[in-house]
């Protein structure tokens, strides 16, 4: 064995998702991170910088520095990147819907820092399809939106070549329960979508082409079957090279390489026995780094602690520490590709590239992947998939360790901890942000920022490129609330279909069927008994966009028999409150899956209480630590449910009983 | 042998029942009228609530919002069509329009419900498509299931249209997507509208059927999608009748886009103009006054069968007994069901 002599690929870019609290809190993470070795940074924002909502705002209540960092305007913009040189730094910035405004904060930095944009090196995600699906950060119209992709790709490509100004996710849709073949066809879908509208555009000229199809990126997911995982990165990488040839005749085959980051799998982590996550996270890595010829360029990993809340900079670096273990103690980097030849790994590449190209013909057909969000068939499909999921873990057809077999364990000593095992964000973080921000408009010149709004808003209007003008504003002052509001006033706002409306498949899908049965006569005799069927409002309060949970829960209810009202993600508590009265229900479940429960559950208990619906249970599901679940308890919320609670069936059997005891009629206990 | 359970129900409230709080009607309605929310919503759902003693107060509280005003103010609107022709959009763009000319609008839309085999559960998504983001005090939407029920409509709609009557300015229902063959809408709206979907087939077999007598408006929606609209605009027009059941009015057909916000004031225009038509004429106390008994003989019949009805003397005699109370047949009813439960118990 001679170790030091053998020659070793460049391993890929180690990166950690992170920022919470405020630029200055996550300056000091990134840096921490980057002497720890960390060679990229990747920053979380928080939910109104995602959103386009100033920390003042009340839709941002609760919201502030709580799942990521709030940047409000450019001095913010300076202190996340305090020390740091940006032209030296490789910047991944998960920002969507607001990611014109986001890189024009970082150029606009840049170009006060005297450091030549064309310098500038990193990615904005910038991909708005997978927020209408998964990921929930949308604002404008389909429309409006992939323009504003296009704005960004058509600039950047002119004027920061380095920077990759879009990164197709697919990733998200994995997490909203998407198969391989699903995963495969709606992100080729989405690339195509951008490409063309950028073709349309007609900014780039036809021979300059290939460098913008060059510069796509994807971001995508690795599950626990890693073996199939590591073919379906074969096969993105085949066929992206088969569309980029024929559809837009790039002819250097380096141009057409499928080039992609990687997060692993957290859907599948568990909040049972959690220490679990690890080896989960490490094979989830392999399908990624396995195979040279369609390996990552970058990874990020989740924490153990996934599922319980917020890593902590000991949970982070545990996850860095997997991905050095892999590229520098093992011999992995030493090889080409260990799976080329391989009739195995062929054939089933073949077969995950035959069914997503099916699926891609049958999107094609309908329009495009724009006109099948808006008809709801891609996220009715998405639901359907996650449903069979869940019903097969339910079931124990698909076993998940720890959660529906193996369930015995020791105490485990990692979540005995007085901080419960997660990072707690700053509560003074969003007041502290208020006052920062409120004090910048005070020092800011008014005139200057007036005339970079009234700019921006004619750019937004004539169809110029946004960039310029969001540079501009960037340099003025304007707020991220300012930026996102002009082009509210132009474009409108948008809230795609949430596809719960799938078919009900009686046969198949209903996991036991003699406890749906009995379920089913349990809604409609307790129905009977109240004088009406029973009626549920499912209500996402807050700018949370996991909508899983609840998508999930009003499907599963509407098939138990339950009239469901669920108006989608992100609404104020008050209208929720509001639905609750005009739609008189029997129940009010919220999701809550931010860390935002405290503060939004008791706004939603408020609202209730103005209404004089007090007697209504409120019940609330989501990632809420223990000792939360009991403070909620004593506001009067009538039960709490976390991703321990597996079984479907339970939870529906327990809400009627809920119901049941709020009106005076006696409980019908646990299912047989 | 008479069915058995609504005779239980009404004669000793079964033990597993619930004392379920029921508002006092008459006191209900006078908070109604004075448009308050909270009275609005438990109005409705007493006159959603089947326990025998809601039923009683429904009755009370219909009776008490009843009289010359309800056959004669604001304006019923129905709106029908095929799944997915836009008509969640088209109301939330009418009621956009409504709203900035300062008229309160109050909205029943109605869900298709599961097979009652497997659950009889619905999904109410009407509501996330007509719901603007803001809030506003001046719009309240009830979404409802159709429970199975045939024609698009469910039986409490007549009713909790009434009620909204006595508080909204404008109340809208819209139907689930229905078929060719029916359409109970025809029998609650002042006005019906269709929303047709541009180069379908179901707006060629409605053409076809015999329901194209029903609508008084029709909107061909996704005007936005050119040349297809144009030509369904085209078809309708032509096959509309012109002459019929409302001597004097045109059938309008107009060209309308949800989604781009276009021809929304000329179809408001064509509902005003179809109201004012009703009033002049003296129309509209006789057309509620005959959808409520439509929709009397219709409950009696789901609820009591054929057998029920000849219990109490037959169509011919519940009509005449209505023609006796317009403007307040919900008593009526209540009294005849009570009649009908009578006669049922004493031929044991
Ligand atoms: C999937 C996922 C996503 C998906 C969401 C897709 C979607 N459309 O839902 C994607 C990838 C988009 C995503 C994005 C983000 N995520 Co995320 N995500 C998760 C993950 C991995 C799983 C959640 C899930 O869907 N589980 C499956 C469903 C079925 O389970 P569930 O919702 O918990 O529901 C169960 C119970 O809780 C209960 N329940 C839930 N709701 C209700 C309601 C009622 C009425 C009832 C009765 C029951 C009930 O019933 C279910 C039964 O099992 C969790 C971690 C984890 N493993 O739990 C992180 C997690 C929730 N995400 C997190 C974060 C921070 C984010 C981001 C905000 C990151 C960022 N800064 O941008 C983004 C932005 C999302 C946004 N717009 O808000 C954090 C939240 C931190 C916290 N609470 O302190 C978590 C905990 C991860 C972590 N440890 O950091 N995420
Ligand atoms: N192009 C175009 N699409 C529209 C228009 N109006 C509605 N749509 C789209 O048509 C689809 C159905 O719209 P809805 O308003 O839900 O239709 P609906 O008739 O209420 O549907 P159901 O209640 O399910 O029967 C959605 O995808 C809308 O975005 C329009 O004017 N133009
Ligand atoms: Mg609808």
């Amino acid at each position: 064995m001679d170790v030091l002599q053998t020659k070793r690929d460049r391993p890929w870019l180690m990166r950690t998702y992170s920022g919470h609290s405020s630029a200055k809190a996550s300056n000091t993470l990134y840096r921490t991170n980057l002497a720890k070795g960390q060679t990229g940074l990747s920053v979380a924002f928080d939910l109104p910088t995602q959103t386009g909502y100033d920390a003042d705002s009340p839709l941002a209540r609760g919201e502030v520095g709580k799942v990521g960092v709030p940047i409000s305007h450019i001095e913010d913009m300076d202190q996340l990147f305090d020390q740091i040189p940006l032209d030296q730094m490789n910047t991944a910035m998960t920002i969507n819907a607001t990611a014109p405004w986001l890189l024009s904060l970082y150029i606009g930095l840049a170009q006060r820092r005297g450091i030549d944009p064309k310098k500038l090196s990193g990615t904005t995600q910038n991909d708005i399809i997978k927020e209408y699906l998964s990921r929930g950060t949308y604002i404008y119209p389909p429309g409006p939106s992939m323009r504003l992709i296009a704005d960004t790709i058509n600039y950047t490509i002119k004027h920061v070549p380095k920077w990759n100004p879009t990164n197709i996710c697919s990733y998200h849709l994995q997490e909203a329960g998407a198969t391989p073949v699903q995963e495969l066809a709606y992100a080729l879908c989405a690339a195509m979508a951008v490409l063309d509208r950028v073709q349309a555009s007609g900014e780039i000229r036809p021979d300059e082409f290939s460098q913008v199809v060059e510069r796509i990126s994807f971001f995508v997911n690795a599950g626990i079957r890693f073996v199939e995982e590591c073919c379906k990165l074969r096969a993105f990488g085949e066929m992206w090279d088969e569309l980029t040839l024929t559809r837009y005749k790039v002819e250097d085959p380096k141009l057409r390489r499928f080039r992609y980051g990687v997060q692993v799998n957290s859907l599948g982590l568990t909040e049972p026995q959690p220490e679990n996550n690890v080896q989960r996270i490490v094979l989830e890595m392999l399908a990624v780094a396995l195979s040279k010829g369609a390996r990552a360029r970058a990874i990020q990993l989740p924490a153990w602690n996934e599922a319980m809340g917020l890593p902590r900079p000991w949970d982070q670096q545990w996850a860095l520490r997997m991905q050095q273990v892999l590229a520098f103690e093992t011999d992995l980097l030493e090889y080409e590709d260990i799976f080329d030849g391989s009739p195995v790994i062929a054939a089933k590449v073949r077969q995950l590239v035959e069914g997503a190209r099916k699926e891609i013909a049958n999107v094609e057909a309908q329009g495009g992947i724009i006109a099948a969000i808006e008809s709801g068939y891609v996220k009715r499909e998405l639901v359907a998939s996650h449903m069979k999921r869940l019903r097969a873990i339910e079931s124990g057809e698909l076993k998940i360790i720890g959660v529906n077999c193996f369930q015995e364990s020791a105490e485990s000593p990692l979540t005995l901890g007085s901080d419960g095992g997660i990072m707690k964000t700053d509560p003074a973080a969003e007041r502290e942000q208020i006052e920062r921000l409120q004090a910048h408009r005070k020092n800011r010149n008014d005139a200057d920022v007036q005339a970079a709004l009234q700019g921006l808003g004619d750019a937004a209007r004539s169809g110029e490129n946004i960039m310029p003008s969001s540079i501009r504003c960037a340099l003025a002052g304007v707020s991220t609330g300012e930026w996102g509001d002009s082009l509210r006033a132009v474009f409108g706002e948008f809230r795609p279909p949430t596809g719960i409306d799938i078919a009900i498949d009686s046969r198949a899908v209903l996991g036991k069927k003699d406890q749906v049965t009995e379920l089913r006569a349990r809604v409609a005799s307790t129905g009977e008994a109240l004088g009406r069927p029973l009626k549920l409002l499912v209500g996402k309060p807050g700018l949370d966009g996991h909508s899983n949970g609840a998508e999930q829960v009003a499907v599963k209810a509407r098939d138990v028999g339950f009239e469901v009202v669920y108006d989608g993600i992100r609404l104020t508590p008050q209208q929720i409150a509001q639905a609750a009265e005009e739609e008189g229900v029997h129940m009010v479940g919220l999701s809550i899956l931010s860390g935002s429960h405290m503060e939004l559950v008791e706004s939603v208990l408020d609202e209730l209480r103005v209404r004089d619906l007090a007697s209504v249970p409120v019940i609330a599901g989501g990632i809420i630590p223990q000792e939360d679940a009991t403070k909620l308890a004593a506001l009067g919320v009538s039960a709490v449910y976390t991703p321990k609670d597996f079984s479907f069936n339970t939870i529906m059997a327990d809400m009627v009983d809920v119901i049941r005891a709020a009106n005076g009629l006696g409980r019908l206990g646990p299912l047989p | 042998m008479p069915p058995t359970g609504w005779d239980a129900l009404d004669r000793c409230p079964d033990p597993r029942m619930t004392q379920v709080p029921l508002p006092d009607p008459e006191q209900l309605a006078v908070r109604i009228l004075r448009r308050e929310r909270a009275a609005v919503a438990s109005g409705l759902n007493l006159l959603d609530n089947k326990l025998a003693a809601a039923r009683q107060r429904s009755a009370r509280l219909l009776a008490a919002l009843s009289g010359e005003r309800a056959l004669n103010d604001g304006h019923l609107i129905g709106v029908t069509g095929p799944p997915g022709a836009g008509k969640s959009s088209l109301v939330a763009a009418l009621i956009r329009e409504w709203r900035l000319a300062g008229r309160t609008v109050g909205v029943l839309a109605v869900d298709p419900s599961s097979r009652p085999e497997l659950g009889g559960g619905a999904l109410l998504g009407d509501r996330i498509r007509i719901k603007n983001a803001s809030y506003d005090e001046g719009l309240f939407i009830r979404s409802l299931a159709n429970r199975n029920q045939l024609g698009g409509v469910a039986s409490e709609v007549w009713p909790m249209s009434w009620l909204l009557l006595a508080c909204f300015d404008i109340v809208l229902i819209e139907t689930v997507g229905v078929g060719q063959t029916e359409i109970d809408i025809a029998e609650i709206g002042d006005t019906v509208c269709y929303v047709a979907q541009p180069a379908s087939g179901d707006t060629i077999q409605y053409l076809k059927s015999g329901i194209i007598e029903i609508p008084d408006v029709f909107a061909v929606n996704k005007s936005d999608l050119g040349a297809p609209a144009h030509k369904t605009a085209s078809e309708i027009g032509r096959s509309a009748p012109r002459q019929d059941r409302r001597d004097g009015w045109d059938y309008p057909v107009c060209l309308v886009s949800a989604t781009m916000n276009s021809g929304i004031k000329a179809l408001h225009g064509h509902f005003a103009r179809h109201r004012s038509f009703l009033a002049d004429a003296g129309l509209l106390d006789k057309l509620r006054t005959r959808h409520q008994s439509a929709w009397v003989v219709r409950v009696l019949k789901e609820e009591f069968g054929t057998f029920g009805i000849e219990l109490v003397g037959g169509y011919a005699e519940i009509g005449r007994r209505l023609k006796e109370t317009p403007g307040n047949q919900f008593e009526e009813c209540q009294r005849m069901r009570q009649q009908i439960i009578s006669r049922f118990k004493s031929s044991d």
